[in-house]
C-alpha cells in the first residue's frame, strides 16, 4: 500500500485528476498530423477551420475522451468482476463480453447489412449483455454456487463459442470481414462524439452506482458467509454488481470494440496504491484505467507509423505478462 | 458384470484391461467410419453410387469416377479422418490431465499459436504483389511450429515447482489471449485478401487437400496415437490427483510432461494440415466417455473414432449443403459443438 492516511489518498486522487487530463490534452496533442500545444488551444479559443483546427476537433478530441471513458470504466468493471468473483484475473474480456459483443456486431452486419459505428453500439452493447449474463448463469449454478475456476471455465466457453461462430460467419462473407476487422481488434479511432454520447449515461449510471455500491463490495469481499452474518443481503448486492459490471464493460465494448487486459490490470495497480478498500479502490482504478488507455493508444500511434495498431491489441501486449505474473503467484492460497 | 481381459506385453511396458464391451463399441464405430469414409466418396458435386465408389477402391469403375474419388475426395476425407483422430484423442488427454472436463486444444491456446504462426507465415513471405514467394507446401510446417512454440511456452511459464493443472489452464487462456490479439493485428496489418485467407485457416478446413499431404500426415498421426494408446494408463493415475498419483508410484510431472507433449504433437499436425477445427476435442472425448466409461484404455481409441467420424461429417455437410459454396468444416464442427459445450458446463455444474 503506497498511501495510507486518507489526506494522502485525496492528494493522490488529485495529483491523478491532473495527471489525466494533462495525458488527454497530450492525446489531443500527438500524433500523425503535426500539431502543436497552441495549435490545439487555439482550435477551442479561437478556431479558424484548417486541416489541423477540423483534426483536433473532429478527430483527436473525441479519440482523447473516449480512451479516457473506456479505459475508466473497463478498470472499475474489473475491479467489481474481481470481488465478485473472488478471482484476481477476473475481467470483463475473460468472461465473454467482448466475444459476445463481437459476435453480435458481426451478425448485425453480415446478415442485416447494418454499416454505421452508430448502430453497432446497440448492437454491441446488446451481445455484451447476452454473454455476460450466460456466463453469470452458467458459472453460478450448481451447489457450491459461483466459484472462481468455474466462472473462468464459462467465460471461456462462452467466448470460444461466441468466437468460432464469429469466425464462421466472416469465412462466409468476405465484405463484412473487412469492414468489421478493425472493430474486432478493439479500437478508439474513428468514433464520433455522439457515439459516446450514446453509451455516456449507462457509464455514468455504472460508475456512481460502483461508488455507492463500494462499502457493501467491501463487507462482500470478506467472503460470503462473513458477508452474510454481518447482516448483507450478498445474492442482491451480487446482482447489483453484475448489473453495473454489464452496464460498464457493455457500454465500453459498444463504443470501442474489444479492449483487453485493462480490466485485470489496473485493479492491481490501484490496490498497490490504496490497498483494498473499495471506496479508495473504485475511483483509482478508474483514474489510472483511464490514463492507461490513454497512453496505448498514444503509444499504438507512433509504433508503426502512418500505420495505427488497434489499440487492444496494445494493451494485450501490455497486459499479458501481467496476467502470467498473477497467474503464477496464485490467488486463494492456491 | 463387465468381462474384462488383461493383456500385456513388452515386458509389462505396455499392459491393457480390455473391456468386452469396449471392444464391441470400437467394432460398430469402426464399420461406422468405413460406411462414412465410402458415402463421402461418393457424394458431392458429382453423385457416384456407394457401389461403383467400392469399384474405385478395389481398382476398377469408370475413369472419371476413378478422378473424382481418387484425386478429389479421397485425400480430403482421409484428412478429416485424421485430424478428428488427433484432436478427439489430444482432447481426451488433456481432460484426464487437466481433471477437468472443459479443457481443450482451445483453450490452452496451442491452436492460437498455429494461428499467429500462419497469419505470420503469409505476411512475411509475400512480396509487395501479395503472392507467396515461397511454396505453400511450407505452411503447415510453420503452424507445426507455431502449435508447438506456444504449448511449451504455456508448460514452462506455467512451472514453478512442477506444473499444476489450474496453472495450465489460466496462463494457457491469457496466452491464447494474446494469440488473438498478434493474429488480429497481424490480419489487420495486411490486404483483405490475405486476412480473409488466414480467417479460412483459422475457422478450419480440409478444402484443397492433396496425397502428398496424406502421406506425411498417416504416419504421424498413426505413430502419435499408438504412443497415447501405450500412455494411457498414465492418463489414468493423472486423473486421481497429484497426492494419489504420486502415492501409487508415478512420477507425476514427466508423465505430466509427455503426456502434454504428446497432446500438443498431435494437435499440432492436426491444425497445421486442417486448421483450427475447434470443439472436436472437447466434444469426442465426452461423447466417448458416455458409451465406454472413463477407464482411458477403452476411452481413447473410441473417442479417436467419434472425432473422425465428426470432422468427416462436417466436412462432407461443409461440402454438400450449400454446394457449390464450399463452407468450412470448422464451422459445423462449431455449430454441433457450442450448444454441447453449454449442456456439458451445465451438466458438470455440481463438479
Amino acid at each position: 500500500m503506497l498511501l495510507k492516511t486518507s489526506g494522502q489518498r485525496w492528494v493522490g486522487l488529485v495529483i491523478s485528476m491532473v495527471a489525466m487530463i494533462f495525458l488527454a490534452c497530450a492525446s489531443i496533442v500527438y500524433g500523425y498530423t503535426e500539431t502543436s500545444w497552441k495549435m490545439a488551444y487555439q482550435a477551442f479559443t479561437d478556431f479558424n477551420g484548417t486541416n489541423e483546427h477540423i483534426i483536433i476537433e473532429s478527430v483527436r478530441l473525441p479519440r482523447a475522451l473516449i480512451a479516457a471513458t473506456v479505459g475508466a470504466s473497463l478498470a472499475m468493471a474489473g475491479v467489481l468482476m474481481q470481488t465478485l468473483t473472488k478471482n484476481p484475473l477476473a475481467s470483463p474480456g475473460i468472461f465473454g463480453v467482448n466475444a459476445g459483443a463481437g459476435f453480435a456486431v458481426v451478425v448485425a452486419v453480415s446478415l442485416f447489412s447494418v454499416g454505421s459505428l452508430q448502430a453497432y453500439t446497440w448492437i454491441a452493447f446488446l451481445g455484451a449483455a447476452v454473454a455476460a449474463i450466460s456466463v453469470y448463469v452458467i458459472g453460478s449454478t450448481g451447489r457450491e454456487g459461483l466459484t472462481p475456476m468455474k466462472l473462468t471455465l464459462a467465460g471461456a466457453a462462452i467466448a470460444a463459442m461466441f468466437s468460432s461462430f464469429t469466425q464462421g460467419l466472416l469465412v462466409l462473407n468476405e465484405a463484412a470481414l473487412e469492414q468489421v476487422l478493425f472493430w474486432l481488434a478493439g479500437s478508439v479511432q474513428g468514433r464520433k462524439l455522439e457515439n459516446l454520447a450514446s453509451v455516456f449515461p449507462y457509464l455514468l449510471a455504472g460508475w456512481v452506482a460502483a461508488m455507492i455500491l463500494s462499502p457493501k463490495m467491501n463487507v462482500l469481499s470478506m467472503g460470503e458467509d462473513v458477508a452474510k452474518g454481518l447482516g448483507l443481503n450478498t445474492g442482491l448486492v451480487k446482482l447489483g454488481a453484475g448489473i453495473i459490471v454489464i452496464f460498464l464493460s457493455g457500454g465500453a465494448v459498444a463504443i470501442a470494440g474489444p479492449i483487453g487486459f485493462i480490466g485485470i490490470v489496473v485493479p492491481h495497480v490501484a490496490r498497490a496504491v490504496v490497498g483494498i478498500d473499495h471506496r479508495w479502490v473504485i475511483p483509482y482504478a478508474g483514474l489510472l484505467g483511464g490514463m492507461l488507455l490513454l497512453v496505448a493508444d498514444i503509444a499504438a500511434r507512433y509504433i508503426i507509423m502512418p500505420q495505427e495498431i488497434p489499440v487492444g491489441v496494445m494493451t494485450a501486449l501490455i497486459g499479458t505478462p501481467f496476467f502470467i505474473y498473477i497467474a503464477r503467484k496464485g490467488f486463494n492460497g492456491r | 458384470m463387465r468381462k474384462y481381459r488383461s493383456f500385456r506385453a513388452l515386458n509389462g511396458k505396455v499392459s491393457f484391461l480390455v473391456d468386452q464391451k469396449a471392444v464391441n463399441t470400437i467394432l460398430v464405430l469402426l464399420a461406422l467410419v468405413v460406411l462414412l469414409l465410402i458415402l463421402s466418396a461418393g457424394l458431392g458435386e458429382m453423385k457416384i453410387s456407394p457401389l461403383s465408389v467400392l469399384q474405385v477402391f478395389f481398382g476398377g469403375g469408370t475413369e472419371m469416377d476413378r478422378l473424382v474419388v481418387q484425386s478429389f475426395r479421397l485425400p480430403r476425407i482421409i484428412v478429416a479422418l485424421l485430424v478428428g483422430m488427433g484432436l478427439a484423442v489430444a482432447g481426451g488427454i488433456l481432460q484426464g490431465m487437466i481433471r477437468n472436463p472443459l479443457a481443450s486444444p482451445d483453450i490452452l491456446g496451442i491452436t492460437g499459436g498455429a494461428a499467429v504462426a500462419v497469419v505470420g507465415f503469409l505476411a512475411i513471405f509475400s512480396d509487395e504483389n501479395n503472392a507467396l514467394i515461397v511454396s505453400i507446401q511450407w505452411l503447415p510446417i510453420a503452424a507445426f511450429l507455431g502449435a508447438l512454440v506456444v504449448a511449451l511456452l504455456v508448460y514452462f511459464l506455467s512451472w514453478k515447482n512442477g506444473v499444476s493443472p489450474i496453472r495450465l489452464v489460466l496462463i494457457g487462456i491469457g496466452i491464447s489471449t494474446l494469440m488473438q490479439a498478434l493474429t488480429t493485428l497481424l490480419m489487420i496489418l495486411g490486404p483483405i485478401y490475405r486476412a480473409s485467407q488466414a480467417n479460412i485457416w483459422i475457422t478450419g478446413t480440409v478444402h484443397g487437400t492433396n496425397w502428398s499431404e496424406v502421406r506425411v500426415l498417416v504416419p504421424l498421426i498413426i505413430t502419435l496415437l499408438a504412443v497415447a494408446i501405450m500412455m494411457a494408463r498414465t492418463v489414468n493415475i493423472q486423473e486421481l490427483g497429484d497426492e494419489i498419483a504420486t502415492g501409487v508410484g508415478g512420477r507425476v510431472q514427466r508423465q505430466r510432461f509427455l503426456l502434454l507433449l504428446i497432446s500438443t504433437a498431435l494437435i499440432a499436425s492436426s491444425v497445421a494440415f486442417a486448421g483450427g477445427i475447434g470443439f472436436v476435442g472437447l466434444m469426442a472425448p465426452h461423447m466417448a466417455r458416455r458409451l465406454v466409461g472413463s477407464a482411458f484404455g477403452a476411452l481413447l481409441p473410441v473417442s479417436a473414432l467419434i472425432g473422425g467420424i465428426l470432422v468427416m461429417l462436417a466436412d462432407l455437410i461443409g461440402r454438400t449443403m450449400f454446394s457449390p459454396l464450399e463452407v468450412p468444416a470448422g464451422v459445423f464442427t462449431a455449430a454441433i459443438g457450442a450448444p454441447y459445450f453449454i449442456f456439458l458446463l451445465f451438466k458438470t455444474r455440481n463438479q
